[in-house]
């Protein structure tokens, strides 16, 4: 397989992708996200583990959602949605109240989530946090304290252009302090 | 005698009755009017000179048959097959048990070879005692489907283990009270 690598900021919805979106209206039956491209994609309220007509999942304006697109073309509108083709959640659906998220570039992301990435495990043995991914920029990330989540947030963005030893210089001198 | 009949319409001429002392023949119309007695045969050419007038009527291309190449160039727009990314939720250090599992199981997904390799799983019922049981339970379930004559009899069988087996096959009948 051949495939061509680009550094972008700005992402395009791909269906199979999964990505943190951000609640932004409620309209009848489908929720509007904002998932970072050219246009909103849609959320169907039916499309979250165990969600029935009667048994509707609690989604505000402004949650996150971790969710992935089953519809992504040049054509139509993204749609997406928080369960997998066989109907679990598998990790999706509503992210919590707490922690914070931030925007990278694209191609950090896919340095981050391939298979041996030093920078998540050493980050890892720092200390006990919560992060999920987007494939669409978006870090959001939940630690004890805010000062260790916001620590782990700028270790992430700064990734991009330190080189591994002084990663791991910065990562030293916070494990010692 | 010659005779000449014309058909109800004057518009169908072709279709006039010829008919002499014996033998009526009817004109061909190209149509199918009057087709009473036409034979297979007739309604053949029939059809293939109206598939040569259509046939010359309608445009075709006048080139020579053009294979489609077959492509075997795939688009894929996703990086996550490219690259074999990792799953997207993670948790350190037992922030979020329940993630946890579910990076392991997720992650696993991709690494197949493990899932094999543990096909021996260990067993609470060793496999002689599932032997005996199995034993035991076939024939429970097989009285089940005896009929009454055979569960009493089995029944007896039981109980008799001690004593001479009665013959199974002797017949109850009617036995003559001794004097």
């Amino acid at each position: 397989a051949y495939w061509v690598d680009s550094q972008q900021k700005r992402y395009v919805p791909v269906k199979g992708d999964p990505i943190i979106g951000i609640v932004t209206a409620k309209a009848g039956d489908i929720f509007k996200v904002d998932v970072g491209g050219s246009e909103q994609a849609s959320l169907s309220y039916l499309a979250f583990e165990g969600a029935t007509k009667r048994n509707r999942p609690n989604v505000q304006v402004g949650d996150l959602v971790y969710g992935q697109f089953i519809v992504a073309n040049k054509d139509m509108e993204p749609e997406m949605v928080c369960i997998d083709s066989s109907g679990r959640a598998n990790g999706m659906g509503i992210i919590g109240h707490e922690g914070l998220l931030f925007k990278v570039s694209l191609g950090l992301i896919r340095k981050l989530l391939a298979p041996n990435c030093e920078i998540i495990q050493e980050l890892g043995q720092l200390y006990p946090f919560e992060i999920v991914l987007g494939m669409n920029g978006r870090i959001w990330v939940k630690a004890k304290t805010v000062q260790q989540t916001l620590i782990v947030a700028n270790i992430l963005e700064a990734c991009e252009h330190m080189t591994s030893e002084q990663r791991k210089q910065a990562l030293a001198k916070l494990s010692e302090s | 005698m010659y005779h000449r009949r014309l058909c109800g319409c004057s518009r169908y001429r072709r279709a006039t009755l010829l008919c002499s002392a014996n033998i009526f023949q009817f004109g061909i119309c190209s149509d199918g009017f009057m087709q009473r007695g036409l034979d297979s045969e007739t309604k053949k050419q029939l059809e293939e000179e109206e598939k040569k007038i259509i046939s010359e009527e309608h445009w075709y291309l006048d080139l020579p048959e053009l294979k489609e190449k077959e492509s075997f160039i795939i688009e894929e727009r996703s990086f996550m097959p490219c690259e074999d990314l990792l799953y997207g939720r993670m948790s350190f250090k037992g922030f979020n048990p329940e993630i946890e599992k579910l990076m392991i199981q997720m992650n696993s997904r991709y690494k197949k070879e493990e899932i094999e390799a543990d096909d021996k799983m260990e067993a609470d019922v060793s496999d002689e005692e599932m032997a005996r049981r199995y034993e035991s339970l076939v024939g429970t379930i097989g009285k089940k489907f005896l009929k009454k004559r055979d569960r009493h009899e089995l029944q007896d069988e039981d109980e008799d283990e001690n004593s001479n087996l009665r013959p199974s096959n002797v017949k109850k009948m009617f036995l003559k009270p001794q004097d």
